[in-house]
């Protein structure tokens, strides 16, 4: 964590050592080497990926005139971020479900990547895109793995075909196909059981579905948190069974996500999404640029902007807004504006989101922000619908019954009221006078 | 097959790697400050982390410096003894025994192998006669509650459930109260997978754990996290998470067989000094073994075991 500002700081004082010496060689440059090692290796990205990458960062930052740049520092990572958002592929490379329905689509991958909960968002994005999938369950080795397809379907609204009591993968695919065509779907997204890369037989047992099937995507899905190990995953599958693209799950974590470096480096296939959260719509298409600040420590700002607009809706803005001007805003509204920031996530982890989150890291005591939003929609919550629209009838008795009601103090209710109060007064001078106004006020202080 | 070599088995890999990178390095050569390096990129190669490799190689180097290393066999046996005393302190078992029923209730992110560990715990406990109960406090993943139930079945014990999408807090109340009276010895409680960054479910945990404490006082005696040995640096991020958070007594590691690199565990030794329960080394029912640090060290680097 706060692992970018390390590392950037820890480049700067290497590189000030460096301005006495008017050019970088490759001994001097050493240090700066060894500080973006460390970053990368502890982001989990494989050992000689990273020393390969280096080794290409090395000849760039050599032929470029890092050091009369004001923050070589800087300039030098630019470098490493440029190379990262290269390796990992620079654009994103879509779903690709072209050919003759049924277009089959064969998920693959070690025990709990995420493969059925991975199908089942592929086969929501699709229907959304007016396709018509079928979710095929073959994995008849895990207890229930079938069963819970089968529940993701049925929220889903999605069909999914199963053979109760077949132990064949194999002839699941082949009944699948018969199905699937006969009943006009046009997609077929095959879930099979997780296995090791190492199990030649399990890895046979998947090849021969694939051959069978051939299908248009053959997509290996992988943990994000998967360490130095993901090379080796990724490499086998792909030379074993044949991998089109990779899906990368688990993202919503605090997991920096090197594994996905060390995956394109040696398969050489593009990352199609990433999965980031548990709920079924949440599948993103990955863009190199992103997992490249990741990687790095370094924020990612476009993903907050994108998450908060999925979040807020617009008609609700507008009415909102609407009611500011009208000086109609009640405590109503101001829960429900709580409310749609807590869906954006924790503060924490929308704090982090920013670049030079490291400032605030350990500064602000997350835990403490959150309960105190936390009492503030239970303060609101015990109050009655009539007492949050019209909140000039809270009078000290009923300020003693809100506050038993939600498990606070008197003062406590007392200061929200006065904060909402005062937010009110602050809003009506704001639509009143425009931003002139504010500004008029704020000088007058 | 004995325990020892179920865990040699489990690390082959791991092993192999280590060695081949380490003989390769070293071999035939005099012992340079290259041969440092070599272990140092066979160790993160492993998953050791950078911190903690950085110790262990520069202890091998001040070995090194005094003399004492000189030979090949001589960085094996001192890798060997400097892993065993890391590992040392966190080779602690479940006292099962101190407290009736005892309440384990196991976490950890999702896919990690929860209800698998689960059953093959549950079966170690079975096989030494004592009564259990299985809790199915996963109520959000789809299916989960089957999967438990299969197990159950097949371990012919019973398991306290109820619908989908209900409570897990209402589930753990329910089997803790269940499990004192039919005189059970080991109440297992499954919880859903999470990711230990989202703070709402941290709270769903918190309070299962409540609900726990005022049925049985004490309880739950056991809070197991269970690990993922194919997850990276991420594991430690896991490992501190969860503790700050619910003050986890325990650690399961799975998935150590073939394909992981059994290194993440010198960190949490080094780092967090949380007892490793148990491994899981294979598929098989009787594949998850009792964390030892002399075969784990002997395992990652060695050969033989010591008698």
């Amino acid at each position: 964590m706060a692992m970018f500002e390390k590392l950037q700081e820890r480049l700067e004082s290497t590189f000030k050592k460096l301005k006495g010496y008017g050019k970088l060689s490759e001994t001097n440059i050493k240090d700066s080497l060894r500080e973006v090692r460390i970053a990368l290796l502890e982001a989990d990205v494989n050992y000689k990926v990273a020393k390969d990458f280096l080794e290409k960062v090395k000849e760039k930052v050599l032929g470029e005139d890092v050091l009369s740049s004001i923050t070589p520092g800087q300039q030098f990572i630019k470098i490493v971020y440029n190379e990262l958002c290269e390796l990992l592929g620079k654009v994103n490379k879509p779903l690709d479900v072209a050919g003759s329905p049924p277009v089959p689509v064969l998920l693959l991958g070690l025990q709990g990547s995420g493969k059925t909960t991975t199908a089942g968002k592929l086969a929501l994005l699709l229907r959304k895109k007016g396709r018509k999938p079928l979710l095929v369950a073959t994995d008849v080795y895990r207890p229930a793995a079938i069963d819970q397809l089968i529940k993701l379907g049925a929220q889903l609204n999605v069909a999914v075909f199963s053979l109760k009591d077949s132990k064949d993968p194999l002839a699941i695919c082949r009944e699948a196909k018969a199905y699937a065509m006969k009943n006009g779907f046009d997609t077929m997204i095959v879930d099979t059981a997780g296995r090791l890369h190492i199990d030649d037989g399990m890895v046979e047992e998947v090849a021969n579905q694939k051959k069978f099937l051939n299908p248009r995507e053959t997509l290996l899905i992988i943990d994000a948190m998967t360490g130095q190990d993901a090379v080796t995953i990724a490499t086998a599958f792909n030379e074993k069974v044949g991998i089109d693209g990779i899906i990368l799950t688990k993202l919503d974590g605090d997991t920096r996500g090197g594994a996905a470096i060390s995956i394109r480096a040696v398969t050489g296939k593009p990352i199609k999404f990433i999965g980031v959260g548990e709920k079924l719509d949440a599948l993103e298409p990955f863009h190199p640029e992103r997992m490249a600040s990741r990687i790095l420590g370094m924020g990612d700002v476009v993903s907050l902007v994108e998450r908060a607009q999925e979040v807020f809706d617009e008609k609700q803005a507008l009415d909102l807004e609407k009611k500011i001007r009208k000086d109609e805003f009640t405590l109503e509204d101001f829960k429900d504006q709580i409310k749609q920031m807590r869906k954006l996530g924790s503060m924490e982890s929308i704090i982090s989101m920013f670049p030079g989150f490291n400032k605030f890291k350990g500064t602000i005591d997350f835990s403490a922000a959150e309960k105190d939003i936390k009492k503030t929609e239970a303060i609101i919550s015990s109050m009655t619908r009539r007492e949050q629209v019209y909140p000039h009838i809270i009078d000290g008795n009923r300020r003693v019954r809100i506050a038993k009601g939600s498990g606070t103090k008197v003062q406590d209710v007392n200061e929200l009221m006065k904060k909402f109060m005062e937010t009110k007064k602050m809003m009506k001078k704001l639509t009143k006078g425009g931003l002139k106004g504010l500004q008029k006020q704020l000088l007058s202080k | 097959m004995s325990l020892f070599d179920k865990i040699k088995n489990g690390l082959a890999r791991t092993r192999d790697q280590l060695r081949t990178r380490i003989e390769w390095v070293v071999k035939g050569k005099p012992i340079d400050e290259d041969a440092f390096e070599g272990i140092e990129e066979a160790l993160i190669l492993a998953d050791a982390g950078f911190e903690t490799t950085e110790i262990l190689v520069a202890s091998l180097k001040e070995k090194w410096k005094r003399g004492q290393i000189k030979t090949t066999e001589d960085i094996q046996t001192s890798m060997i003894e400097e892993v065993e005393k890391l590992l040392l302190p966190i080779e602690r078992h479940i006292p099962t025994d101190s407290k009736k029923p005892f309440v384990i209730l196991t976490i950890g992110v999702n896919g990690v192998g929860k209800t698998t560990t689960i059953a093959k715990l549950a079966n170690i406990y079975r096989t030494s006669k004592k009564k259990v109960l299985l809790g199915a406090c996963d109520t959000f993943r789809a299916a989960a509650v089957e999967q438990l139930e299969v197990w159950a079945k097949r371990l012919d014990m019973d398991v306290i459930k109820h619908t989908e999408g209900s409570d897990p807090a209402a589930v753990a109340y329910d089997a803790t109260k269940a499990a004192k009276a039919r005189g059970i010895d080991v109440l297992i409680l499954d919880t859903a997978g999470r990711l230990h960054t989202k703070v709402n479910l941290m709270e769903e945990m918190k309070k299962i754990k409540r609900v726990i404490t005022k049925e049985v006082e004490g309880a739950p005696h056991e809070i197991l996290l269970i690990i993922d040995a194919t997850n990276g640096q991420n594991t430690i991020s896991q490992v501190k998470t969860f503790h700050e958070a619910l003050n986890i007594t325990g650690i399961v590691v799975t998935k150590l067989d073939g394909t992981a690199k059994g290194g993440f565990i010198l960190p949490i030794a080094h780092l967090l000094k949380i007892p490793i329960r148990y491994i899981g080394v294979g598929e098989k029912m009787d594949d998850l073994i009792p964390f030892s640090a002399r075969d784990f060290s002997r395992a990652l680097f060695g050969d033989k075991p010591e008698t």
